[in-house]
């Protein structure tokens, strides 16, 4: 195997550039090298203007997601010999502006998170003298997975619906929406629809299911989103039943 | 309580057209499209009538066909919506597709109600 | 120059009206997306074998034989292979939207497909021995 490795890496420099272009780096080819110790290598030895964003190297973090040969993977967690020979091209991820080369504005989604109450809503407080909210095996199964959420974006990244519409709020939110829905300690469900059942929430998704593959935690978004329609549309269906309210 | 929007309806009709799409069309679509033209398997008409005249098959045959009109509605209004970019004429799109079901529901009805 | 408080010039990159192309999964997706169109038409080619044969034998040789000219075969060949495909992505989305809980536990995903594939089994041999009787 060679020992060296040509990685693709997009630029684009705001004030220079009206749109991004390729820098092409040759870079050492290690069998336990991830792509982002090649971005490294490249910001230490070759070129240090390249600009990305990394933080924990062992997937947990969140930042340091973008786009591989067009998937959208943690670039910590992607080893480069998957790759070999190259070229192995590295972008930042789709579906959000670039702001300089690797690095995308978030702020949207940051934006978006709070509106579903990613907290524990509670509408009467049991006494402290009371004790701890006490959760049986059973009942933090129901949404351990979706706990798991490390606000990555790739699931934002994966999703063709996020990036027609950008308006649509987006897997990972309605996945933390259910990951309280589902908590037993919980009681906002109720508020909580009240902010997915508009258009720009559950409905614009159409089961693409490219959230769920592109996932690095399991959290699966795709499916909680499906289950969500669906008590969404009894409620529906109850609130016409019982009258308003 | 939630919005009155008309969307997690039009959804639920998506979802049971889906599964019933799913269970019948490609058997019937065999059978109405391919064996019984090409004569790969023989029935009479006689029985033929016999079994689609039966009150019992147009009632579900009914629930099956607007069930599955509902489907293709929702189903193809995204597909307009996201495959080919045209959100901004949503109004026009969604009349045109649950529009198109009505019709086809009222004319399912006429063919298998109206008639026997 | 970027002055003090102004936005910095960030890239939005347009997304193209092919974008469904760039991957198998989002072409894969499509496709199913499209299988809603030969669902109508399942509707339309039943409705017109019932007003066929209500209308009489020769109705009905008339409607089996505009069926089994090349251009219908072709179509209803097509319209067979969307219709499989849907069921296919169907019956595996399934469990993903419901999952199905019975004496406290998790039914695994694959039982819930076996199960379905199985009522589809079952429904079509139904259909068929309805038809050649």
């Amino acid at each position: 195997m060679a020992d060296t490795m040509t990685m693709r890496v997009t630029r684009y420099e705001p004030d220079l550039d009206h749109e991004p272009r390729t820098q092409d780096f040759s870079i050492p080819l290690r069998d336990n090298w991830v792509v982002l110790d090649g971005l490294n290598y490249i910001k230490d030895q070759l070129d240090g203007t390249l600009s990305y964003r990394w933080s924990c190297r062992m997937g947990i973090c969140g930042s340091c997601g973008m786009m591989v040969d067009d998937e959208p993977v943690l670039t910590c967690a992607t080893f480069l010999v998957d790759y070999a020979p190259g070229p192995i091209r590295v972008e930042p991820l789709a579906n959000f502006p670039v702001v300089r080369d690797l690095v995308v504005d978030i702020s949207d989604f940051i934006e978006r998170l709070p509106r579903v109450s990613p907290w524990l809503v509670r509408h009467e407080d049991e006494p402290v003298d009371d004790g701890e909210y006490l959760q049986t095996p059973g009942e933090l199964a129901e949404y351990e997975q979706y706990s798991m959420c490390i606000n990555c974006m790739l699931c934002y990244s994966a999703c063709p619906v996020y990036g027609l519409d950008p308006g649509f709020i987006g897997p990972a939110a309605i996945a933390l929406a259910q990951r309280y829905n589902l908590d037993s300690r919980d009681q906002g469900a109720a508020d909580r629809l009240d902010v997915l059942i508009h258009p720009d929430g559950l409905w614009g998704c159409t089961f693409v299911g490219e959230c769920t593959t592109a996932c690095p935690k399991d959290v699966d978004p795709a499916g909680a989103i499906q289950r969500y329609k669906l008590t969404a549309a009894i409620e529906t269906l109850k609130s016409y039943v019982e009258g308003p309210s | 309580m939630p919005h009155r929007s008309a969307e997690p309806l039009a959804w639920l009709a998506f979802s049971a057209g889906g599964v019933l799409a799913a269970v019948f069309a490609p058997v019937v679509l065999f059978l109405a499209g391919l064996a019984l033209p090409l004569g790969w398997i023989s029935a009479d008409h006689a029985h033929l009538d016999d079994v689609l005249s039966h009150l019992l098959t147009r009632i579900v045959l009914l629930g099956i066909c607007v069930a599955a009109l509902f489907h293709f509605a929702h189903r193809f209004r995204y597909t307009l919506y996201d495959g080919l970019q045209l959100a901004r004429y949503g109004t026009v799109i969604t009349a045109g597709c649950y529009g198109l079901a009505m019709l086809g529901s009222a004319a399912a009805a006429a063919v298998l109600l109206l008639n026997r | 120059m970027t002055g003090p408080g102004a936005l910095p010039r960030t890239y939005r990159p347009r997304p193209s009206i092919w974008w469904w192309v760039r991957k198998r999964s989002y072409l894969l997706f499509v496709l199913r997306e499209l299988s809603s169109v030969f669902v109508a038409w399942f509707v339309a080619l039943t409705l017109a074998l019932v007003w066929s044969v209500e209308r009489g034998a020769e109705q009905y040789e008339r409607l089996l034989d505009v069926l089994s000219n090349p251009f219908a075969v072709a179509l209803n060949v097509v319209a067979l292979a969307f219709l499989l495909l849907h069921t296919i992505t169907w019956f595996n989305l399934t469990p993903k939207a419901m999952p199905i809980r019975l004496f406290g536990a998790r039914v695994p995903p694959v039982a819930i497909v076996a199960a379905q594939w199985a009522a589809f089994a079952a429904v079509s041999a139904f259909v068929i021995w309805l038809v050649v009787g």
